[in-house]
């Protein structure tokens, strides 16, 4: 079959994949509502590799959601959303996708160090589905080495690391600079400190796409200002950035590209224009205005 | 041969191989539950000859050869105090605290529905069994309820426990007669009352729980932890749910013989809740509860014998004594924590690589 012939699905497949380049994250007219009322109408948008994005926007103007959709915990009304050049709602390479909520559900009392916390970041990694299995195949690869194999069975069936993946979850703790707090509990932590955890969580992934939802919410002014010092070095290292995010001042300063949402998108373009624009006033109010050193 | 006679001989081969078939397929189910229990018979055998050295050795008299239900009943005792607080781990930290309960009230009308069954077409089944069949499928209907209502999940397990509840009631007071005399057992539980067959389904559940938590426990810890974060990696929370509640069902049963049904709930909470104070890894809270929970078993089914008391009642208080205890340690290690913070280092990025196209995997 030549490429002429190829089923569309292929062919747009092709088209959004990255490695391909494609973009990251790609929304075509995308609608979503909770009730009959659209959260989010006809959004299209595409991240492209290596970018920084922040999507803002007032309170339920439909960030959050927007956010859950190029993920695929939510299926679009209309449109469609593709991630990394598949179906969003079928997505099935989770480690290329690191997730930063504002707060983790259990994590205030939950008795977890922050060693298994980074170490969660590894399990699609070592999941029942990576069996091992060489060029010979398992048979093959179980005459050869029957106690290697046997034991890499094990860990895959019993979901253990390997000491290769404790050294990637230790050096994404020493990226964020919590080597020290590795045997802490996480509920002990400070909320930046906590932040930065779940960020090498991701990086413990080898993830490829950071989203992080108002990840500052509750953290503390100094905290913060490392906070996006550390997203704009791991921006620089080649993580495509996409940020949720109400501190306008901060995403201005920080981000490259701004996408101003309430409930459609306002504007779409450089942080810059953003500020000379009247996209601010249109989304959030005639009262809206930026502040010095962050906030709105 | 003219087409009806065909059509005749054809409907009677077809008839004819599925009754063999269905013969053959029954006959194999029967063959290989006979096998599983006759492999945990064994087993409760060796454990036994196990208990008879250590009344050999010890001289404990409830461990006696001649009181083989009390053997029974430690053999159940140490795998409660096992599988209640690995279940219970995921459920204290998913604040579904008291799904345990609710879950307990369904297994009621379990035994309700199998004594109800065994005295009206005398079916012989063990009340455990049914009671394992009603527990889990009063677990799918509270996640259910959850998932296709948006009820907050207490919503639910109020609703469900309120049904099993009501349901076990209405049974018993259908089949008047001998019915509540034996449902006591159940609602209190009872050491005397573990048979040879009960200790045998539950080591068959035990089995199964234990294995499938050393299975699933990354994505249980990941789903229990950050539930979004999980879904994004790929893990289906929904089913892993559904895996949780259902494990939560069989330890409800298979406790339930000696904790009874309104104390069961406990042995997933309070050894947990111990654990969690004086913890600090998760897997070291896994393996602190199994020891707070063991120590409660033991010294509550020991003080049970000696003391003539019911021994849910007696598990229930030590296990409430050594949280008390754990709270007081907990405390002391905080201010020693506090006192050792270290500093924060510095952000490496030089061995990053984040670019799409250069990934080797």
């Amino acid at each position: 079959m030549s490429a002429n012939e190829t089923d569309p699905a292929t062919r747009a497949s092709a088209a959004s994949d990255p490695e391909a380049g494609g973009p990251v994250v790609d929304l075509s007219g995308v609608t979503f509502g909770y009730t009959a009322t659209p959260v989010v109408e006809d959004v299209s948008l595409t991240v492209d590799s290596g970018e920084y994005v922040a999507v803002v926007g007032p309170n339920g103007s439909g960030k959050s959601t927007l956010m859950r959709l190029m993920l695929g915990l939510l299926a679009p009304d209309a449109g469609a959303a593709r991630l990394f050049g598949e179906d969003a709602a079928r997505f099935d390479d989770g480690e290329r996708v690191g997730y930063v909520a504002q707060q983790a559900t259990a994590a205030e009392e939950m008795p977890i160090t922050v060693r298994e916390v980074v170490k969660m970041g590894r399990f699609p990694y070592v999941a029942v589905g990576n069996l091992p299995a060489g060029s010979g195949g398992v048979v093959d690869e179980l005459f050869d080495d029957p106690v290697g194999t046997a034991r890499r069975t094990a860990n895959a069936v019993s979901g253990r690391l390997t000491a290769a993946d404790w050294r990637i979850v230790d050096d994404a703790l020493a990226t964020v600079g919590m080597s020290a707090f590795a045997d802490r509990r996480i509920g002990q932590l400070s909320g930046g400190q906590r932040q930065r955890v779940f960020i090498a969580r991701a990086l413990a992934g080898e993830a490829d796409l950071l989203v992080l939802d108002e990840p500052t919410v509750g953290v503390d002014a100094e905290s913060v200002d490392a906070f996006y010092d550390l997203l704009d070095a791991l921006n620089a290292a080649g993580i495509t950035v996409l940020l949720i995010e109400h501190d306008l001042g901060a995403v201005v300063e920080h981000a490259d590209r701004v996408v101003c949402l309430n409930r459609e998108v306002y504007f779409d373009g450089p942080a810059d224009e953003f500020v000379e624009s009247d996209a601010l006033a249109r989304a959030f109010g005639a009262g809206a205005r930026f502040l010095a050193g962050g906030g709105e | 041969m003219s087409d009806p006679l065909t059509a005749a001989l054809a409907a009677w081969l077809f008839t004819a191989a599925n009754q063999s078939a269905a013969l053959a397929l029954q006959g194999g189910l029967v063959g290989v539950g006979e096998t599983v229990f006759g492999a945990l018979l064994w087993v409760l055998d060796q454990w036994y000859w196990l208990m008879d050295w250590a009344h050999y050795l010890t001289g404990l008299e409830m461990l006696n050869p001649r009181y083989r239900y009390m053997q029974r009943a430690v053999l159940v005792g140490l795998c409660i105090g096992v599988m209640a607080p690995l279940i219970g781990t995921f459920l204290v930290h998913r604040q579904l605290a008291l799904i345990g309960d609710a879950l307990a009230h369904t297994a009621f009308a379990g035994v309700a529905v199998g004594l109800f069954l065994n005295a009206v077409i005398d079916l012989g089944v063990s009340p455990y069994l049914t009671a394992v069949v009603v527990a889990m499928i009063a677990a799918l209907f509270i996640e259910l309820i959850s998932e296709t209502t948006d009820a907050y999940n207490d919503v639910s397990m109020a609703i469900v426990l309120s049904t099993g509840f009501a349901l076990g009631t209405t049974l018993i007071s259908i089949n008047a007669g001998g019915l509540a005399v034996g449902v006591n057992q159940f609602l209190f539980g009872s050491l005397s009352t573990v048979s040879p067959q009960s200790a045998g389904i539950l080591l068959a559940l035990f089995v199964v729980i234990v294995g499938t938590v050393a299975v699933t426990r990354n994505q249980l810890l990941y789903v229990t932890f950050d539930e979004t974060a999980a879904a994004v990696s790929g893990i289906s929370v929904n089913w892993y749910n559904r895996v949780m509640v259902m494990l939560t069902a069989m330890v409800v049963v298979g406790a339930m013989q000696i904790m009874g049904v309104i104390l069961v709930a406990a042995m997933l909470v309070v050894p947990v809740a111990g654990a969690t104070q004086v913890s600090r890894s998760f897997t070291e809270s896994l393996v602190v509860s199994v020891v707070l929970a063991e120590l409660a078993v033991l010294l509550g089914i020991g003080v049970a014998y000696y003391g003539g008391v019911t021994a849910g009642g007696v598990i229930v208080l030590v296990a409430v004594g050594i949280y008390v205890c754990a709270v007081g340690v907990g405390k002391l290690q905080s201010v020693r924590d506090e006192a050792e913070t270290p500093e924060m280092g510095s952000i490496e990025t030089d061995g990053v690589e984040g670019d799409a196209g250069a990934r080797g995997d």
